[in-house]
């Protein structure tokens, strides 16, 4: 059997990624979607990555799964103990995909396979990294099917996808995700399409493989609550960086970069605390993403900013440390 | 007000039969924005469309300012839909890809007629001012738009032709948050100027939450429960309603523990 990924003790982190920088190149003009985004995960953690759309999650995501159109520019490394991983050639990529690092996409009815049963497609995964025999690989994957609290495991292996519900199907591409006992899952925008009850069930399976197995779990949302009771770390994603990162309760109780502020003051509050509230207008972060594709230099974030001073226009706030453990990107962070 | 759909399967001669609507009775109060919450596959959509006179209800019926809709000839409701309107959910499967902006916002009014093509066009130019885009967009196409852009050309589109009441299909629920509070209150600011009358659905009862003064809730083909939102999220009566309230609370309760607004 795979052993999960451990650090040997004195222990560098499981990931880390350092200075990763991706342009997309089009037809006419290349399009920055990373600059310099650099992070740890330790064994068995879970990070959140909260960010809008077009901030750079799902690209940081690619990249560390060796995902990336092939046209595209790609600098900085990833390195998975101590391997730098992106120059390796497709056949080692695919050696650690599935094996070492491993992914659940937001739309599992889209990512399984229509003609195939999805217990197989689970088998497929254990096929391709360990050697053992059809018999062996159906009683793991019933047995992973179960680990995901899928009752009646056997009758579920048999199923197709267009027989299962949308929670069913999660379950299954979380089974398919940790069938190879991955040191790193990665789970893009994961329960985004599903109700409330049922999203709260898939995130304590996650929590659960992610305890049983020991496997770091890397959480792309763009919904800060979320993260709250579920991760540990946070890295807050605007405009291709990281503008912010710290641990989930520290972030969340004393937010450092305006962004950051302004996404929480957003967070879903439990209605009955709105219940008395006239029909007011949201605390809405007024302009979007976009204005800051028109910048050349300054702070990605200060045409939209309410904090912004002087210098945020003509310089990139570097990466600051206000205490261990936690990261900003704002030159205005202590006001 | 009742909907069944009877689906043939190909391959047998069994057929399923799927109770979408159940005897179901809603009011919405004029210029107010009511919420319809419930999970996937509750009937919400199924609603929607009957609302819209998309579907015909099999039982019962709809009354939109006192003409019963849903037994309308044709003609009687070519007059009757530019009050009704819709904005769905997908922005990118409701615009058409090879149309520039300004010919999405105006194709309502070219429909109704008795317009000049520079009308038209100046007219598309202010419908998009007035949701927050720019008119020298007019000529981009869709897909040069983000989602909460081409949500808002999709309500450009909808306010057109001046309609009472706007259906909101999911319209928010693939946004991220900082767009869908921008969307909310453009949906607030709106509903002022024009009167409008909205019926949010949405499976997102912490959203509809902040913003909807009467929330009805679905469940299984039937409406449960509705009132005000004071009473569904003060005294929920239902058990649905409670459980729907319960996977929020347990969010939020997380969310302040982690020290989240506190």
């Amino acid at each position: 059997m795979w052993t999960p990924d451990t650090v040997p003790s004195g222990a560098s982190p499981l990931l880390s990624v350092r200075g990763l920088t991706v342009n997309y190149s089009g037809d006419r003009q290349s399009v920055s979607a990373l600059s310099g985004v650099s992070l740890d995960l330790a064994p068995g953690e879970i990070v959140g990555i909260v960010g809008e759309s077009g901030s750079g999650k799902s690209t940081l995501a690619l990249s560390i799964l060796g995902l990336l159109p092939a046209k595209t520019s790609v600098a900085g490394s990833i390195r998975l103990h101590d391997k730098d991983l992106l120059p390796m050639d497709e056949s080692s990529w695919r050696a650690i995909r599935g094996a070492r690092i491993s992914m659940i996409f937001q739309e599992p009815g889209l990512a399984l396979s229509p003609v195939m049963r999805v217990g197989d497609q689970i088998a497929e995964v254990i096929r391709a990294h360990r050697p053992g025999s059809r018999q062996a690989r159906k009683r793991e994957s019933e047995a992973l099917l179960s680990e995901v609290r899928l009752a009646d495991a056997e009758r579920i292996y048999q199923a197709y996808p267009h027989q299962l519900s949308g929670g069913q199907l999660h379950r299954v591409a979380i089974a398919q995700a940790v069938a190879c006992r991955p040191g790193v899952v990665i789970a893009d925008e994961a329960t985004r399409s599903l109700d409330g009850t049922i999203q709260a069930e898939i995130m304590e399976v996650l929590r659960e493989v992610n305890r049983k197995f020991g496997s770091a779990l890397v959480f792309i949302t763009h919904n800060p609550a979320l993260l709250a009771g579920f991760a540990d770390r946070v890295l807050v994603m605007y405009a291709g960086r990281i503008v912010e990162e710290g641990p989930v309760t520290e972030v969340f109780r004393r937010p450092l970069h305006p962004y950051t502020k302004g996404l929480l003051r957003l967070a879903p509050r439990y209605p009955q605390q709105a219940a008395g509230l006239a029909q007011d207008r949201l605390p809405a972060i007024p302009g979007s993403l976009t204005d800051a594709d028109r910048l050349t230099q300054g702070c990605v974030f200060e045409p939209r900013c309410s904090a912004r001073t002087a210098v945020c226009s003509s310089e990139f706030p570097n990466q600051a440390t206000p205490e261990p453990g936690r990261r900003v990107s704002c030159f205005n962070y202590g006001n | 007000m009742s909907k069944r759909y009877v689906q043939r399967s190909p391959f047998s001669r069994k057929k399923f039969v799927i109770d979408a609507l159940i005897d179901v009775d809603l009011e919405i109060a004029p210029k107010c924005m009511t919420a319809l919450v419930g999970e996937s596959g509750c009937g919400k959509s199924t609603l929607a469309s009957c609302l819209v006179m998309l579907e015909r209800p099999d039982r019962g019926g709809i009354w939109f300012e006192g003409n019963e809709v849903s037994r309308c000839d044709a003609a009687e409701l070519a007059v009757l839909r530019p009050r009704l309107q819709m904005v769905f959910q997908d922005s990118a499967g409701a615009l058409n890809p090879r149309f520039t902006a300004g010919q999405i916002v105006a194709e309502p009014l070219e429909i109704q007629g008795g317009e000049s093509a520079k009308n038209l066009r100046s007219r598309a130019g202010e419908l998009m001012e007035e949701v927050g885009l720019s008119a020298d967009w007019i000529d981009r196409r869709p897909l040069e738009f983000s989602g909460g852009q081409r949500q808002r050309l999709a309500i450009a589109r909808a306010i057109a032709l001046k309609p009472a009441f706007l259906v909101l299909d999911e319209s928010l629920s693939g946004l991220d948050l900082s767009t869908q509070a921008q969307i909310l209150n453009l949906l607030l600011d709106l509903k002022t100027v024009h009167s409008l009358t909205y019926l949010l659905i949405s499976h997102d009862l912490s959203l509809v939450g902040q913003i909807a003064e009467f929330v009805a809730v679905m469940h299984q083909g039937r409406i449960v429960e509705q009132g005000t939102r004071q009473e569904i999220f003060g005294q929920p009566q239902h058990a649905h309603t409670r459980d729907l309230l319960n996977s929020c609370r347990v969010m939020e309760s997380a969310f302040h523990t982690a020290g989240g607004r506190s």
